[in-house]
């Protein structure tokens, strides 16, 4: 589903120059599965998770090269529109983050962008995303009210209609446990697990248990580099890498 | 020796806090009761012209004095108020590099520092030059030049302000830089409505820029292009009259001056509130 072809991205800044994040990464992410990118903090697997929505273009000084291929078309050819890149490709960040609108209001936005639908149909898809994310029940009798006013464990599950109800193919997900309490983690989880079938999940985390419950597939990343990517029970079974079975252990990370 | 650095700190502290706001407390009353007593007496000065001698302590009124303001006031808070939403969002980095917005950011802030008489002696020359007499246009214009600078700034910190992850998420859901910004300005609406109203309280209280660009018409205003005169304009000749009444109409200016401030405030503080509704709180 997502091909990843000697990606490269290097960070320029002022005074330093060309810091490499990202070494030469040559990858297939199945499709319609959970893939957890794994690793400890700062090896750059947000970095990775942004270059698959081209999130690095709001920010100067991030050089990618390489190629991104999603389905057969390139990402990064210039030709790619990047709305429509990102509509297809969602992301949930760590922290939940509501726009300024109501809990409706942040369901209906992208809708209203890039989905050009009638107010029936709109109202319809919001209900929709709202009970995938097992949120309509909690919401339905408060729906204009703002969306700030949830709770962060909610807020999440509102990023998550958010980013569904506009028919995406990739979901992207930045830690998106590690804001929020076990309960409202779980929930989450759970969440992932039952939609699952209908999106490419691309799930970053550091945290191993997580990685167990969650992944179909496992992509291990150490100081800008993957180590090694492969199915879940065989990467926890029996890991090729030296590095990968000390990290699995508890021995660094 | 470190606690006695406590003490006496705070000691100073406190002091220069009472002594300001005492001073500014005794600044209101004498206000209030000089001018407020006047008010009282006499409120159709508030809407009557001032009559052939009303100087000289002749009948009449500052309403043409409120009118002209107002008329001037708040052309101009909406004209730079549209002019530095515009100039603002260019200054973010999505729109241009960071070597041209600060010096754009240092150039206004000079803008900001500058006494607003420059601004009246400049528009003055240009009236001169077209060989035009001042007028209400005039004055917008100066008053334009005067807010401009105060109410950009103003909605450029804040929308610097704004969390870096909204703008991210936004981002990520396929926006546009407008739509973007749209958003943004959304979410830092409490700062651009300090800002605007911030700006429109610079203007009505402006002598210096509408003297030049105005003048000190004693009839109410009839157009645009017609000459007017400003309240804090009409205070400052109240103020040097010879006749105690004529004076006291000064303070009653004022105390309108300090009432029209004070209702801009408290109408901003209602408006932030309203919109901070939309605002994730800090704690969660």
């Amino acid at each position: 589903m997502i091909k990843t072809r000697n990606l490269n991205i290097e960070y320029h800044s002022r005074s330093k120059n060309g810091v490499l994040a990202l070494k030469n990464i040559s990858l297939d992410i199945p499709k319609n599965k959970i893939t957890v990118i794994m690793g400890p903090s700062g090896c750059g697997k947000t970095t990775f998770l942004k270059s698959l929505n081209r999130l690095h273009s709001i920010n100067n000084g991030v050089k990618v090269t390489g190629r991104v291929l999603i389905g057969d078309e390139d990402i990064y050819h210039p030709r790619h529109l990047l709305p429509e890149l990102r509509r297809k490709v969602g992301l949930i960040s760590q922290k939940p983050v509501p726009l300024p609108a109501s809990i409706f209001e942040n369901v209906a936005y992208g809708l209203r962008i890039h989905n050009h639908i009638s107010r029936k149909e709109i109202q319809k898809t919001v209900q929709e995303s709202l009970q995938r994310t097992h949120l309509w029940e909690e919401v339905k009798s408060r729906l204009d009210e703002p969306a700030a006013d949830l709770s962060l464990g909610q807020l999440q599950r509102l990023s998550i209609a958010r980013a569904i109800a506009v028919n995406p193919r990739v979901l992207l997900c930045d830690e998106i446990t590690s804001a929020l309490d076990p309960i409202s983690s779980e929930k989450v989880e759970h969440l992932l697990l039952s939609i699952k079938e209908d999106y490419t999940i691309v799930l970053v985390s550091h945290i191993l248990r997580q990685v167990k419950r969650l992944a179909d597939y496992v992509i291990f990343m150490f100081f800008g580099e993957v180590v090694e990517h492969g199915e879940a029970r065989q990467m926890f079974d029996s890991p090729q890498n030296q590095v990968t079975r000390e990290y699995i252990k508890g021995a660094i990370g | 020796m470190k606690y006695l650095e406590e003490k006496v700190m705070q000691f100073l502290m406190i002091g220069s806090t009472l002594v300001i706001v005492g001073s500014l407390f005794f600044i209101f009353i004498v206000t209030l009761y000089r001018g407020g007593g006047t008010i009282i007496r006499q409120p159709g000065i508030i809407l009557a012209a001032p009559g052939p001698r009303y100087l000289l302590g002749g009948g009449g009124g500052f309403g043409h004095a409120i009118l002209g303001s107002l008329a001037m006031a708040i052309p101009a808070t909406l004209l730079s108020s549209l002019l530095a939403i515009l100039i603002a969002v260019y200054l973010q980095p999505d729109y241009s590099p960071p070597r041209v917005s600060g010096m754009i950011r240092s150039f206004l802030d000079i803008l900001w520092g500058t006494p607003s008489i420059v601004y009246g002696i400049f528009v003055l020359t240009v009236l001169v030059f077209f060989h035009q007499r001042g007028s209400v246009m005039a004055g917008i214009i100066a008053l334009t030049f005067l807010e401009l600078p105060i109410i950009t700034r103003y909605i450029d910190e804040s929308l610097t302000a704004a969390p870096r992850d909204l703008k991210e998420i936004a981002y990520s859901m396929g926006l546009t830089r407008l739509e973007v910004f749209r958003i943004l300005l959304k979410y830092s609406a409490s700062g651009l409505v300090a800002g605007i109203l911030i700006g429109l309280g610079r203007a009505l209280g402006d002598a210096a820029s509408v003297i030049f660009t105005t003048g000190t018409a004693s009839t109410i205003p009839k157009g645009l292009f017609s000459s007017a005169t400003a309240l804090p304009v009409i205070i400052f000749q109240q103020a040097n009259s010879f006749y105690p009444s004529v004076r006291d109409h000064a303070y009653a200016a004022g105390v309108f001056l300090i009432t029209l401030i004070l209702a801009l405030n408290l109408f901003s503080r209602f408006l932030q509130q309203k919109i901070s509704r939309y605002r994730i709180q800090e704690s969660k």
